[in-house]
């Protein structure tokens, strides 16, 4: 009896260091971040040319995402994304179902698309570079892009907010998406905006 | 004679049944093509918008032949030994063909509709798009269309060979009273 006793003390404490040993570095390190999806501040856009003559745009609706950033050590920043590739919206019900088929981004076979960070250099306060894992269509490559913070603070609301934006140019091929639109619309670029719930 | 009668389809059943049988073969060659086509086909908007155009007037017709079925009789079976199985059984494939004549061409229109954005037809008159949709609606519509016209199509054959059979081996009128209008026999 005293022996199960003891032995259900150790489990516990074992249980409780562990946690402890997890959740400790990153209280030390910079804040955790939860995307705003559910107040939609944030968004992920996509813009390729038409037959070289006009723009069109297009964008995901449902994506999530996490980071983690202080403005004193900005350097240590790490971001993680996962976008439904379903979720694609042109504005055009027979574009969209084009896009999704597998002419294109195949979203049954592969229906997310990520990103995790695995470097973040900040050149100055409001300003830098972010380099990682990028995966759609089942192709991962390491991309580099620059991001700048919008802007830092208390909201109305009693909570703690930080927007950032990106910018990136994908090479459609690279991707594996192989049908041809034509010289001017090889590359589609792709803007993130988000805005981050401090946790 | 326009109307059927017990023994005979009138004129309007019959223009009815082959202009819509000529056009949904087309419909069906249409679509398998269409799909196939990139981006810089000629043919890659045009087609799309022929086989809208094409679909909604189908859908109207459909509808009156319906509407005509209905206020009309339908003639007996031509085959004077047709097992209650037989009778039954083409009686079932007619039924089944209606539904998915239905099915795939209000699928199909809510393929095109699923922004908001109306049906042009022949650049003519605009068909409105319902006022709601479901997520993802184009993808949902576009699987229920392609999979229901390949069954249409198959249906169809059977319902074909049914009438080749019917002519060739048991000779009887089952086909032809579908090509001319039988003068009705008083018995």
């Amino acid at each position: 009896m005293e022996n199960r006793m003891k032995k259900q003390i150790l489990a516990a404490a074992i249980t409780a260091s562990s946690l402890f040993a997890v959740v400790a570095p990153n209280a030390a390190q910079a804040a955790d971040y939860k995307v705003d999806v559910a107040g939609a501040h944030a968004s992920v856009q996509f813009k390729i040319k038409h037959l070289g003559y006009s723009w069109l745009l297009g964008r995901f609706n449902t994506f999530d995402g996490g980071f983690s950033y202080d403005a004193k050590t900005p350097n240590a920043s790490q971001i993680n994304f996962v976008i439904d590739t379903a979720s694609l919206d042109s504005n055009h019900a027979e574009r969209d179902k084009h896009l999704r088929s597998d002419d294109f981004l195949d979203v049954r076979k592969f229906p997310k698309a990520t990103f995790k960070s695995e470097s973040i250099k900040f050149s100055d306060d409001d300003s830098g570079t972010v380099t990682g894992a990028f995966t759609l269509k089942g192709i991962t490559k390491t991309i580099t892009f620059p991001i700048a913070k919008i802007g830092e603070g208390s909201d109305p609301w009693g909570g703690y907010r930080v927007g950032f934006t990106g910018e990136t140019s994908l090479k459609l091929t690279d991707y594996g998406i192989m049908t041809n639109l034509g010289p001017a619309s090889a590359y589609v670029d792709m803007t993130l905006n988000i805005e981050g719930v401090r946790q | 004679m326009l109307r059927n009668t017990k023994t005979a389809y009138g004129w309007v059943a019959i223009l009815l049944h082959w202009v819509m049988a000529f056009a949904i073969f087309g419909m069906f060659g249409l679509g398998l093509y269409m799909v196939e086509l990139t981006y810089y086909d000629a043919w890659y908007k045009g087609s799309l918008d022929l086989h809208k155009s094409i679909g909604i007037l189908l859908l109207g017709l459909l509808l009156l032949r319906t509407l005509w079925r209905w206020i009309n009789i339908s003639p007996d079976s031509a085959d004077e030994h047709a097992s209650n199985f037989e009778v039954k059984s083409a009686h079932l494939v007619h039924l089944g063909l209606y539904l998915l004549m239905f099915t795939i061409m209000i699928s199909g229109y809510l393929i095109s509709t699923a922004d908001g954005r109306g049906i042009m037809v022949f650049e003519v008159f605009s068909v409105p798009a319902i006022p709601f949709s479901v997520d993802n609606q184009e993808d949902i519509a576009g699987e229920i269309h392609e999979i229901l016209a390949w069954m249409l199509i198959l249906l169809a054959g059977v319902h074909g060979i049914a009438a080749i059979k019917h002519h060739f081996i048991n000779k009887n009128k089952t086909l032809v009273r579908m090509l001319k209008v039988q003068q009705t026999e008083s018995k």
